[in-house]
């Protein structure tokens, strides 16, 4: 008993030794980035390109900014807002983490967001997509997209363009009604009708006889949203039920066509219009080059999560710069808003009053490219600000 | 009216989808009382099999559906020799715990070896598209699912009900003990419709992939599937969980179709008016053991 008591005592005296020696260690000379990612479950592809496409940064910029050492830390939360809270709070203290960045699905960026205002600390969410993020911290930036983006420009696009009647298939969850949402608005105040509107459930096994009514409807076209994973489903299932052959097009924001899936997803999916803010085929000289050195180092394409993966990490690398190394919090977001750059999808802006990103909406339509089927775009809607927002 | 018809012709190459996935549970259930959650990724190494083989070496769709089933009968074999035989004499609540880990673990290694995102076996052309059938959609793959369905039902029913292996199977069940006092050898018997039920089961995987999808977490996404197929089947037979799987299969295509703001729920809705009618299931036995 007398022994063990000395023994702890010991023990205790050498623990409180070693964090001594270890204190003056972790010096100030490094920044450390907190990423938050699903890198396994249904969400696993989006964590895997934003992780691949910050590691290919790092690459090419070196790790280096300002005189400090960028440290990543990645910690999986499988897309599980619990998870991604518990992830954010060991890196925020345990960690003591500079920023926190990543958020597969937008729950997960919004469980983060009190913890983010808490702590002082820029949250940059690199995939999340819907409109309120922003507004839930003001230590929120967004560098991936909202579906308002898409969504309106494709309702405008289409109007325009011929299509008077649409029916709706989007997948019952808050991205996919933002998307039918935002899309509806404008669509109909064009003068076009909504013939039929479907919500499928987010775990939905098989859309045949969702697919029947739409092609009963008998409409000019399919508005579309579903999550990044089931888009190969919904396009051979389209194509089984010969939606194609009835002369019904599928339109809707870019996820549904996702470059990460889309050349397994057959030749159904040709002819498919979207609106998106990238694509792997995005005539720029950098986007070029970036997709070399991204086939390259991870030997498959570039989708839109990789982008917006890779400019968030410029972002942070700016605001570094901008800040001369200096952490705190606040300071870093005033660096962050009104940053200007040139992206592999063209050029964008964070938008100083929203700190949301401001960005081109490309229309595209599926093309065979050498082979390989690509999202080809046709027109561009510059500057586009997220509309969820602005209305306000 | 045609919209009729393709409804029901979709219900019924679904139901026969879910017969086949599920009916491996109900045996191993029904007939051997145990309580087997990891099905599906029974289910799971079958479809991936027939990717691989597909996909990555180029083998011919239908020459890798019946090594969907073989491979799957022989995981289904290793595990039921090894791990599976100790649980039989268990509490149903050690086989839960038991099962659902597997499952875990199957999920994992699979995401593990395979990836996340959801894979797609590439089909003949022979099999793609619709055809009119005096104006009803008839789709070619699905037309396949219910014809190979079908003839399986059939000789399932026959070997249950005709077959030396039947008669001794039902033995088996019923009272082991004298079984094997008349010389049925039990375990084996037992090890053998286990390794059916899952070779089954990845035949059901395999035909799946185009319909449901498939990727890491189709054990966990279909195992409320397969449970209410054999709840509301009941467990006794083939023909009960058989008639459930056309019934749910229907039901779900026609919900989704007339009242698609209600329709994921329709089949859960079936579920629990059959169960308040019948709580052992359509042709549960009502006298239990």
């Amino acid at each position: 008993m007398f022994e063990r008591k000395i023994f702890s005592r010991t023990a205790v005296a050498a623990a409180i030794a070693s964090l001594a020696a270890v204190a003056p260690a972790k010096a100030e000379d490094s920044v450390k980035v907190g990423l938050i990612l699903p890198m396994t479950g249904g969400q696993a592809s989006t964590g895997k390109q934003i992780e691949n496409a910050i590691k290919l940064y790092m690459q090419q910029k070196g790790d280096t900014v300002a005189g400090k050492k960028i440290e990543i830390i990645l910690k999986d939360d499988a897309a599980i807002p619990d998870k991604t809270k518990t992830a954010a709070q060991e890196l925020i203290v345990n960690d003591k983490v500079n920023f926190i960045a990543g958020f597969g699905v937008t729950p997960a960026a919004l469980a983060a967001a009190p913890l983010a205002t808490q702590a002082k600390i820029p949250e940059v969410v690199m995939a999340a997509g819907t409109s309120i993020i922003t507004e839930r911290s003001p230590y929120i930036v967004r560098t991936s997209f909202t579906l308002a983006q898409s969504s309106t420009i494709i309702g405008d696009w289409a109007v325009k363009n011929g299509i008077k009647k649409v029916a709706t298939l989007t997948s019952d969850y808050a991205p996919g009604n933002d998307a039918l949402n935002f899309f509806k608005q404008n669509f109909t105040a064009g003068g076009g009708e909504v013939v039929e509107e479907v919500k499928t459930p987010l775990a939905n096994p098989d859309f045949a006889p969702f697919l029947q009514r739409m092609k009963d409807a008998k409409p000019d076209a399919i508005f579309v949203f579903v999550p990044a994973g089931q888009g190969g489903n919904f396009m051979k299932q389209y194509a089984e039920r010969g939606l194609d052959k009835a002369g019904i097009k599928v339109i809707g924001p870019g996820d549904v066509t996702d470059d990460d899936l889309l050349n397994n997803m057959g030749d159904a999916v040709l002819g498919t219009v979207t609106a998106h803010l990238y694509s792997a085929a995005h005539p720029s000289q950098m986007n070029k080059d970036f997709v070399a050195a991204y086939k390259k180092a991870f030997g498959n394409r570039p989708g839109f999560m990789a982008v917006s993966g890779y400019d968030g990490i410029h972002l942070i690398y700016e605001a570094l710069k901008k800040t001369g190394g200096d952490t705190n919090g606040d300071k870093l977001i005033e660096a962050m808003k009104g940053q200007k750059w040139e992206s592999p999808r063209g050029p964008i802006s964070i938008d100083p009053e929203t700190r949301d990103i401001v960005q081109n909406i490309y229309i595209r339509k599926v093309e065979k490219v050498d082979g390989e089927l690509y999202n080809v775009e046709f027109a561009t809607f510059e500057a586009v600000k997220d509309l969820g927002k602005t209305k306000k | 009216m045609t919209a009729i018809l393709t409804n029901l012709f979709d219900g019924v190459a679904y139901g026969m989808l879910l017969f086949v996935l599920a009916c491996g549970l109900a045996v191993t259930l029904g007939l051997m009382n145990f309580v087997n959650l990891a099905h599906g990724a029974f289910a799971m190494a079958g479809g991936y099999v027939c990717m691989v083989l597909v996909n990555r070496m180029g083998w011919p769709f239908f020459a890798a559906l019946p090594l969907a089933f073989v491979s799957s009968a022989a995981i289904g074999i290793v595990l039921e020799r090894t791990l599976y035989r100790h649980l039989y004499a268990r509490s149903h609540l050690d086989q839960v715990l038991f099962t659902i880990g597997l499952t875990f673990m199957s999920v994992a290694a699979v995401d593990y070896i395979q990836g996340s995102s959801r894979v797609f076996i590439n089909l003949p052309a022979a099999l793609q598209g619709q055809f009119d059938l005096f104006g009803v959609g008839i789709g070619r793959y699905r037309l396949m699912i219910i014809v190979i369905c079908g003839l399986l039902t059939i000789g399932l029913q026959l070997v249950l009900a005709k077959t030396r292996f039947g008669s001794r199977l039902r033995a088996a069940v019923d009272d082991p003990r004298a079984a094997s006092g008349l010389g049925i050898n039990v375990p084996q018997v037992f090890a053998f419709t286990f390794a059916f039920g899952c070779g089954l089961a990845g035949l059901g995987g395999a035909l799946s992939a185009e319909i449901l999808g498939l990727d890491p977490y189709f054990p966990l996404k279909f195992m409320i599937y397969f449970l209410i197929v054999v709840t509301v089947g009941g467990s006794s037979s083939i023909t009960g969980p058989f008639l459930a799987s056309l019934l749910l299969g229907i039901g779900d295509v026609a919900g989704k179709y007339y009242v698609p703001k209600m329709g994921p729920f329709v089949i859960y809705t079936m579920m629990i008016v059959i169960l308040i009618w019948r709580p052992n299931g359509l042709f549960g036995r009502t006298a239990a053991r």
